[in-house]
């Protein structure tokens, strides 16, 4: 099927991505009993549980209140771990709809993005009643949020769509997904800055798309308290556009065997 | 050519079937790692792949033109699910090419998308845009979509408490508001009470007369008939007959039917001194309540006796239908060594459903006594489709056909 008819189906379906989405907030806001509040307590917990962390290492206390510090890289991790992880696992959760109706199939892991999209502004609001309780107030760099707001979502999008073919092909390649958020967890700095890592491992670090990610973000919330350099940025966009067209590129290679294997 | 609204060429599905047939479809990532380490050069091998290749379809071509109605017939396994997914675009042909000048919508299974912690109304929703709908023509619907499956009281419930009934009527109310081009239907007449399927039957007409064309799979040979004024028959995979619908459904009846198992070639042999040498059933297959007859002959090697005779139709599910006592046919009867006996006649207005059934013998003689079941399978088909009427599905009608007459 010619590229373009692809694209022009994928326009033409765009109110089911909106509606997939919709259904899943839905079933969850209708299924559990804490609904809203699961999404609150979740990234509430983990700053938590980072902010004892430090605590504990003895870590050199930072310019702004730790709280503040470490839920402004908990919010964009969590933002893409869990799209990139519902992505993964929507195809496989959707195979009923796949083996029955045609549609360009990139609706769904993109409808599970947008999902955590939701959820992602919802903790937003916590985020603003943590800066004024302790009285930090955001500065002009606030204005650049939703770029680092699409970066995570591009970067989502990209390992999540190759992660989705993958699961459908391979598919004990779910539990290599929660090793690799697990991984990712320690490996990005969330309990602490780029700042803490020594020089000369700086550059080899950004390769880590996500460092840029949540340096970007918290440098968004904070300001000049926790500068970014571009670098990081510059590394962290090259290796989402990377992710991003390969995952497009194996998705789109994969998908017209999916009806046949799901 | 110019036409047509379908146009398929050539067109074959190939599936690969792994020799371990309880392996499922998908793969492993140990297994591929596992073959891999065990087998590091296998892939040098031009043809090192345990699979085999199986066409579910192969060399399908035909032109349908807009407005036409057609049957798609077949026996399970010959092809007719995997050319519905392939004209509907959820899987793509290995081969050929299809050209599909319009919109199209499958009902391969009703509901399809549906969450059952969703309320109706929330439903009619989102199965309409997994059809493809948007939501200025789902909403410019919505009414006549409740309507037509008579939920109104239910909208705000979920659909998990809907009875199965209200579940399908709702789901074939949005498939067919969907105002597709070519709609595709697997099946669907054979649920909901009979006022609905009027209303289903009725929506068929509608879109047809529209100027849209429908492909409609069924078992149900008398739907087929009422409805299709085109069939097309699909067997291993391939176009057996495409013409109109009752000279299809005439040649794919009598095609599936083996016929006589017991024949002057095959006898059959009932203990030492008997052979039972043919067993026929004509016509076969027959139409439900037509006249069939049936005709026995048996060869006696010694003198023998037949004490007791019984033709035995059973169901496909193995339930004894009916027995045609043979004892009135001059019962007991001696035969002397070296000839035979031959015994014949007829069932007036077979009063049976139509489907599968098999005809085995009962016999008591002195040298042989017991029942020899499957001789013969007959294949009943439907009666005359009454204008405007389609019948339930077969499994749904029990295996009696009753005669009745109504009052209203």
């Amino acid at each position: 099927m010619a590229s373009a008819n692809y694209w022009r189906d994928l326009w033409r379906y765009r109110e089911l991505l909106y509606f997939l989405a919709w259904r899943d907030l839905a079933v969850r806001y209708k299924q559990t009993a804490i609904g809203v509040a699961w999404v609150l307590i979740r990234p509430a917990l983990t700053m938590v549980a980072f902010v004892a962390f430090r605590r504990l290492v003895g870590a050199e206390p930072a310019a702004v209140p730790e709280p503040v510090l470490v839920f402004a890289a908990v919010l964009p991790w969590q933002f893409f771990s869990t799209a990139m992880v519902d992505a993964s696992g929507s195809l496989i959760g959707n195979a009923n709809l796949l083996s029955k109706v045609y549609f360009p199939r990139l609706i769904i892991p993109a409808a599970a993005i947008v999902t955590a999209l939701v959820d992602f502004l919802v903790t937003l609001v916590l985020l603003g009643l943590l800066m004024a309780w302790y009285g930090i107030a955001p500065s002009w760099p606030i204005v650049f949020m939703p770029a680092f707001a699409i970066l995570a979502l591009g970067l989502a999008l990209g390992t999540g769509l190759l992660l989705a073919a993958l699961n459908v092909k391979y598919r004990d390649f779910r539990y290599v997904v929660p090793f690799l958020v697990q991984m990712g967890l320690f490996v990005s700095p969330i309990a602490f800055t780029s700042a803490d890592l020594p020089g000369r491992w700086r550059a080899v670090y950004s390769l880590n798309p996500v460092v840029g990610l949540i340096d970007g973000f918290r440098w968004t919330i904070l300001g000049d308290a926790a500068p970014v350099a571009g670098s990081v940025i510059a590394s962290s966009l090259t290796v989402t556009t990377v992710f991003v067209a390969l995952g497009i590129w194996y998705f789109r290679r994969v998908e017209r065997s999916f009806a046949d294997v799901i | 050519m110019s036409d047509a609204i379908v146009s398929a060429v050539r067109l074959g599905k190939r599936y690969q079937i792994s020799h371990l047939q309880q392996r499922p479809s998908y793969v492993a990532l140990r297994d591929v790692i596992g073959e891999r380490l065990r087998h590091p050069f296998s892939w040098l091998r031009a043809n090192g792949s345990a699979a085999e290749e199986f066409w579910a379809l192969r060399n399908v071509s035909f032109d349908v033109a807009a407005g036409e109605v057609i049957g798609v017939i077949g026996r399970n396994g010959a092809g007719k699910s995997t050319l519905l997914k392939v004209l509907s675009r959820i899987t793509e042909p290995s081969e050929g090419r299809l050209v599909l000048d319009g919109r199209i919508a499958s009902l391969l299974e009703v509901g399809t998308g549906f969450h059952p912690e969703l309320s109706g109304r929330e439903n009619i929703f989102l199965n309409g845009a997994i059809l493809g709908m948007s939501r200025a023509e789902i909403l410019r619907k919505f009414d006549e979509i409740v309507a037509f499956a008579e939920v109104e009281q239910f909208l705000d419930t979920p659909v998990k408490r809907y009875s199965s009934g209200m579940y399908v009527r709702l789901a074939f109310a949005v498939a067919a508001h969907l105002e597709p081009e070519i709609l595709i239907v697997d099946e669907v007449l054979a649920v909901g009470d009979s006022e609905f399927q009027k209303k289903c039957l009725g929506k068929m007409h509608e879109v047809s007369r529209g100027g849209r064309t429908v492909f409609f799979v069924s078992h149900n040979m008398a739907a087929i008939q009422a409805l299709c004024s085109r069939a097309i028959w699909l067997d291993k995979g391939a176009v057996a007959c495409d013409g109109p619908a009752e000279a299809c459904i005439g040649r794919y009846l009598s095609h599936t039917v083996k016929g006589a198992a017991v024949t002057p070639e095959r006898s059959l042999a009932l203990g030492a001194a008997l052979v039972l040498r043919s067993f026929e059933v004509s016509p076969n297959p027959v139409r439900g309540g037509e006249r069939v007859d049936f005709a026995l002959t048996f060869d006696a090697a010694s003198a023998s006796r037949i004490n007791e005779l019984a033709l035995l139709i059973y169901s496909l599910q193995e339930t004894r239908v009916a027995i045609v006592d043979l004892r009135l046919a001059g019962l007991p009867v001696s035969i002397a060594g070296g000839q035979s006996w031959a015994v014949s006649g007829r069932i007036d207005a077979l009063p049976l459903v139509e489907g599968d059934y098999r005809i085995g013998i009962g016999i008591n003689s002195d040298s042989y006594v017991g029942d020899q079941m499957g001789l013969v399978d007959l294949r009943v088909s439907a009666r005359q489709a009454t204008a405007g009427h389609v019948p339930y599905a077969a499994p749904y009608r029990g295996v009696v056909d009753l005669q009745v007459s109504l009052n209203s």
